[in-house]
């Protein structure tokens, strides 16, 4: 008998699927989940790291960006596959702290980490740290540099400046801006940047990219992003300026908590442990060129250690408060 | 009002069974399929509706502002001009490929077809790199170019990449229109341009139309172009509220404010499309049509394609070349590069089959019983389609683990997510191709004696292969680029090479991405080859 093409198509579609969902659901009694918003060429010996500590547990990772993934953590609930997740940026880890969706961590492990750099709450901890600052290219002098990013709407800036509204850490900076020098500077800060003409981009690595082209000639950014691309090339036609006043260079962290949901907190808490280890801090000093965040190691050091950069005290857990500085963003025209 | 005039009112609101269903009974097998195929399509709709009733005043507020209307208008502005560059670029493109004797016109189909798999975000990039301020020319000449950031940059990535989608169909239904109608109007004295405009033109329409509501769509709902090109539309508003404030009811609002305007557009397609006669009444079988000859406009149409085919292909894949040497010299993953072609492979074939299949069901349903029932479920499916990819994916998060757990992040959903997000890629060819198949032919088969499975399958799937064949290549294309569905949905581990480019380009390395980028077009190159090669005069 023929058989219908259609039917065939069909049930092998059938068959596919089903053999699919089995293979998609073995065997995990030995593996954590993580979901991780920090790529693998930044977390991937750390996570070696940890397998070789861990006595046999192995990590599946799933890499996206920070804000997608928490947006699926918050939909999945308490259905999370994920037993651990990995932020880019406290706002990303404070959006799912808030569905009490994460763990409470034990007081020895937050005790290792200073309280800037952590949930109030308790429930992720710093990993890494990284400056806001104002990095700028050859064109500019040091003498002219400015002190403060609020200077940044001055005339002489006009159309030579870049920055990355949609992204995170400027829109924490911006958040900062808010709770310490209050809602009408950061109001009129943002609406002078747009008026001066601050040239917009995608993320902070096209800003990077626009200063070393000398298409702008000052971006705000994360000091690693030129850390790492000097690394690459000494002669890196960009340099990294931490301004001394105002909010200067605000310290902002990318985290780590676990899922509340998870089956294996014991695991998990060992890898949480991994990453607050002298060993992995160590690695993510040398790699990414951000700050370790437990006494004992130093940061790397073509850094200005963090005692010496002027960063205001803020309660980086305020920072999640993105609702308000989104709508304050908007109704400036600056998103 | 008192109650007997209430009542009345209500009496000839309440659609009568034949208006429901149609005049024309649908087998039950396929309206059945058709249902169920309407409810999959429908989910990331449903999942919007959900996120907006969590928090009803919140999503008000965030949609009645005049930044939204802003928003709209600027986002319609640019989905309305790049359809109307990509017709104009289209319906030359095709012509010449399909009807004249343009030296090498299987070739310059393929080719002209190929930069739809060119991920728009590369694209947008290279354009900056190459265009840019500071880019390669600006470095040639020596001078600092004009700014192609905002909609102008936008745009004309944009129309470059989309184009394909109106060329693709607009073949098609060149290939399948009968010259003896043209061949008629010839012998009745008209010009041979009153020829184009009176008897080509209409036949062509619905073809234009259904390439056309793609592409509008495809520029509403893109993020990657307009991201890197600083265009701040309705979906990088969608995109934004997701990744800033977690704004869940937010997105949410703004993502039904895109389907509310998916539905306005989809609307005026439908009277594009209205229904009439498109396949000749006499009886006779449509013969090829003789080429026409070029003689000495020859060159201007080939300086037409070459143009066409260099800025948005070979321009991109030069670039993509020249970084991928740079790479190639500092050493390569062969293992994990054929690995993840593979995994890419595998997905966009999966999902091209099953929207395939489910769009030969959705366009039959449409076509040839049209009817409320049928319009809901041809239309839902277009809201997947308008709906940014993250919402797509968001909504499958959220109900695969709800109802289907042991299901979430296999395979077998990435496959589904992609195929209900790309469904009227494959819809709107097959609807086409059968509005140029006449009924007759299938009412007389029935009128024999055949059983309507049997009709369908001898009759009617020859006579819309091609429309299937192109509906599903162009899913194909969408699902290889496809990227924040396969980010989240996909199985730990099963990377692709979308999400490969992903990964370099989000660090930066946009060099490093050039090689996955290249493998992709490698991919999509056979299949649009072989459907253009389909498709040349004479076959």
């Amino acid at each position: 008998m023929r058989v219908r093409p259609r039917l065939a198509s069909f049930s092998a579609l059938a068959v596919l699927a089903v053999s699919l969902a089995a293979c998609g659901s073995s065997g995990d009694d030995k593996t954590l989940t993580l979901y991780s918003g920090r790529i693998e060429p930044i977390l991937g010996t750390a996570l070696e790291q940890y397998e070789a500590a861990s006595g046999g547990f192995e990590i599946k990772a799933r890499y996206g960006d920070s804000p997608s993934l928490a947006a699926t953590i918050v939909e999945e609930g308490k259905n999370s596959p994920a037993d651990l997740f990995f932020a880019q940026d406290a706002g990303s880890l404070d959006a799912v702290e808030k569905q009490g969706l994460l763990l409470k961590l034990p007081a020895d492990l937050l005790a290792k980490v200073p309280k800037d750099f952590q949930s109030t709450t308790g429930a992720w901890v710093g990993t890494t740290g990284r400056a806001r600052v104002i990095a700028y290219g050859e064109k500019v002098k040091a003498s002219e540099l400015p002190d403060s990013p609020l200077e940044l709407t001055e005339a002489k800036w006009k159309g030579r400046v870049g920055w990355a509204p949609t992204n995170a850490s400027m829109q924490g900076y911006i958040t900062a801006l808010r709770l310490v020098e209050g809602e009408d500077v950061a109001k009129e800060w943002l609406r002078g940047m747009v008026a001066n003409d601050t040239q917009v981009y995608d993320s902070n690595i096209p800003v990077r990219d626009a200063i070393a082209k000398g298409e702008i000639d000052l971006g705000l950014l994360n000091h690693y992003y030129v850390a790492e691309a000097q690394a690459e090339d000494a002669d890196y036609p960009v340099k990294v300026h931490f301004p001394p006043k105002d909010l200067g260079s605000l310290v902002n962290v990318a985290g780590v908590g676990i899922l509340a949901s998870t089956e294996n907190k014991a695991q998990a808490l060992q890898f949480v442990r991994q990453m607050l280890s002298t060993e992995t801090q160590r690695y993510f000093a040398d790699s990414s060129k951000e700050y370790p965040v437990i006494a004992g190691v130093p940061p790397p050091k073509e850094l200005t250690p963090l005692s010496k950069i002027p960063s205001p005290k803020i309660d980086l857990a305020k920072l999640g408060d993105l609702q308000g500085t989104l709508k304050l963003m908007r109704e400036t025209g600056a998103l | 009002m008192d109650a007997a005039a209430g009542g009345a009112l209500w009496r000839r609101r309440l659609p009568s069974a034949a208006r429901v269903f149609g005049t024309r009974r649908p087998p039950l097998v396929l309206l059945g399929l058709g249902l169920v195929i309407g409810l999959a399509a429908a989910l990331p709709g449903l999942y919007l509706v959900v996120a907006v009733l969590d928090d009803t005043s919140g999503a008000v507020d965030a949609v009645m502002t005049s930044r939204t209307l802003g928003l709209i208008t600027r986002s319609l502005g640019l989905a309305a001009a790049v359809t109307v560059a990509a017709i104009a670029i289209a319906v030359p493109l095709a012509w010449l490929t399909v009807r004249s004797d343009l030296p090498g016109r299987r070739a310059w189909a393929t080719l002209a077809t190929l930069p739809l798999v060119i991920p728009s975000y590369i694209g947008a990039y290279l354009f900056v790199s190459a265009f840019g301020p500071r880019g390669a020319l600006a470095d040639l000449l020596g001078v600092r170019l004009p700014s192609i950031y905002g909609f102008t940059g936008a745009f004309l990535v944009l129309t470059l990449f989309t184009y394909p989608l109106v060329l693709i169909p607009l073949r098609s239904a060149l290939r399948r229109m009968d010259p003896s109608l043209e061949e008629a109007a010839r012998v009745m004295g008209r010009s041979p341009a009153e020829v184009f405009r009176t008897v080509v033109l209409p036949q062509l329409t619905p073809a234009i139309g259904a390439g056309a509501v793609l592409v509008a769509l495809y520029t509403l709902s893109d993020f990657g172009a307009v991201s890197i090109m600083r265009f701040n539309s309705f979906t990088r508003d969608i995109y934004v509220a997701y990744q800033s404030g977690f704004g869940r009811t937010e997105a949410a609002a703004l993502g039904m404010v895109l389907v509310i305007v998916m539905l306005v557009l989809f609307a005026v397609y439908a009277r594009v499309r209205a229904a009439r006669a498109l396949h000749r009444t006499t009886p006779g079988t449509p013969r090829p049509a003789a080429p026409v000859a070029l003689g000495r406009w020859r060159w201007p149409a080939l300086a037409f394609c070459s143009v066409i085919v260099g800025v948005a292909l070979v321009l991109p894949v030069g670039v993509l070349g020249y970084w991928a040497t740079k790479q190639i010299s500092s050493g390569l993953e062969m293992g994990a590069l054929a690995t993840n072609a593979g995994h890419s492979l595998l997905a966009a074939a999966c999902a091209a089959l099953a929207a395939g299949l489910a769009a030969i069901a959705v366009a039959l349903l449409s076509v040839r019983y049209p009817s409320y029932v049928s319009r809901i479920v041809e239309r839902v499916g277009y809201a997947g389609y308008a709906l940014p990819g993250i919402v797509v994916a968001l909504a499958l998060v959220f109900f695969t683990t709800r109802v289907a757990l042991p299901l979430y992040q296999t395979l077998a959903v990435l496959v589904f997510a992609l195929a209900i997000h790309y469904l009227p890629l494959a819809v709107s060819p097959i609807s086409a191709s059968l509005l140029q198949v006449p009924p007759r032919l299938e009412e007389a088969a029935r009128g024999l004696g055949r059983s309507p499975m049997a009709v369908f399958r001898t009759i009617t799937t020859p006579l819309v292969t091609s429309g299937v064949l192109g509906g599903a290549a162009l899913v194909f294309l969408h699902a290889l680029k496809e990227l924040p569905a396969t980010l989240l949905l996909a199985p730990i581990g099963f990377d692709t090479l979308a999400t490969d480019v992903w990964r370099q380009t989000s660090f930066g390395f946009f060099e490093a991405s050039a090689i996955p980028a290249l493998l992709l077009l490698l991919i999509a190159a056979p299949p649009l080859y072989l459907l253009s090669a389909k498709g040349s005069v004479g076959t």
